[in-house]
């Protein structure tokens, strides 16, 4: 058996797990906030092309754990078929994801920012937050058949490597050159339509 | 690299005596270091949905914990009367712990309504309710969020994760002028 996932060769205790939780939680909302997205300013300005560290943040960030993760199993020390991967269900993800957008535009947060925005004492992190748990609790209440419709059509875990036959290998590096490729294309956007407008 | 000297963002916030942000790559690595670590540890990738639906379950249970019974969705995260004890939901509440460490250190702690000049506060926060409400109801559908579909399941090349993650700039970029108002 690989050294990891941990979860896969030593028992967590129910405390254990939750403490380590806590502990990846402090990483990933400090990284959140260090990043500037406790404001929704700064994370809808992605969309208004003025400010393109949402873009600059999730690609890095993916790069770097696809990056890791294939290096770990690469190495023999990570076993990939123990990760979850949630299955695929392209019209789910595809409503879900447009529904989503909307809600990320209007709305000014993602559930995971709106925490740190809290943290840092914005009131509309707070609203959205209060927004996104009578959400979650209509979906409920009232369209509780979606989680079934989800289920039963969903295609099964669907990776791009196992899709087109392209190690995972090759798709690291494909992302690599994209990333360094975008980083060029990002800064172009912003020097176009950045905005030097003051806001209160 | 760039910085983000040039943005009205950062200026404003060089005038408030907040310390200056991560260039937004060194960021994305650090995040895209804890979700490794994340999943080599657990075996999972981060998420935050889960633990809002936890906490709507647990707040539900204390009304009546014959409606948690009475919605699949619901009994999922009943989690035998103990709903809190999710996994997700302690990565919020370190989320905010570690939130409110780099806000204080990087002196970015105010109270404040973030929106553009043409809102009112009240008008934001109305906006900002609704759109937690939506942004909710497509995540439950997606199974997922920016956290758990985008940034994880991208990492891990899931099909779905890269469909959710597109689907989300169509709509963003493609609303955004109607919204402009809120922002801009």
């Amino acid at each position: 058996m690989t050294t990891f996932p941990l979860t896969a060769s030593i028992d967590f205790t129910l405390a254990a797990e939750l403490a380590t939780a806590l502990v990846l939680g402090a990483g990933f909302g400090f990284a959140l906030e260090r990043a500037g997205f406790g404001s929704a300013r700064k994370l809808t300005a992605v969309f208004y092309l003025r400010d393109m560290a949402v873009v600059k943040v999730m690609f890095s960030g993916v790069v770097t754990t696809l990056a890791g993760l294939w290096l770990f199993a690469t190495a023999g020390l990570l076993d990939l078929t123990e990760l979850y991967v949630e299955p695929t269900n392209v019209l789910a993800q595809a409503i879900g994801g447009l529904l989503f957008g909307a809600g990320f535009l209007v709305g000014g947060y993602c559930p995971g920012t709106s925490i740190a925005a809290m943290a840092t004492g914005r009131k509309d992190g707070l609203v959205f937050a209060l927004g996104m748990l009578a959400g979650v609790w209509a979906y409920a209440e009232f369209t509780p058949g979606l989680d079934t419709w989800y289920r039963e059509t969903a295609a099964g875990e669907i990776t791009l490597p196992a899709l087109t036959g392209i190690g995972m290998g090759w798709w690291v590096l494909l992302f690599i050159a994209a990333l360094l490729a975008g980083a060029r294309g990002l800064s172009w956007v912003e020097r176009r339509f950045g905005d030097a407008r003051p806001q209160p | 690299m760039t910085t983000n000297t040039l943005t009205s963002a950062a200026r404003m916030q060089a005038s408030a005596g907040a310390r200056p942000l991560w260039n937004p790559y060194l960021a994305g690595v650090l995040l895209g270091a804890v979700l490794l670590l994340t999943y080599l540890v657990t075996g999972r990738g981060l998420g935050a949905t889960a633990g809002f639906a936890a906490f709507a379950t647990w707040l539900t249970g204390l009304a009546s914990p014959e409606q948690v019974q009475a919605s699949v969705v619901h009994a999922k995260y009943w989690n035998e009367g103990a709903p809190l004890l999710n996994w997700t939901l302690f990565l919020l509440f370190g989320a905010f712990i570690g939130a409110a460490l780099s806000g204080w250190q990087g002196r970015r702690l105010a109270w404040s309504v973030e929106r553009g000049p043409r809102v009112t506060d009240s008008q934001r926060l109305a906006l900002a309710f609704i759109g937690g409400f939506i942004a909710a109801y497509g995540a439950k559908i997606a199974k997922g969020c920016t956290s758990g579909q985008a940034l994880t399941g991208s990492s891990m090349l899931n099909a779905g994760s890269l469909i959710f993650l597109a689907a989300v700039f169509v709509a963003g970029f493609g609303l955004a002028h109607l919204v402009r108002k809120e922002w801009t």
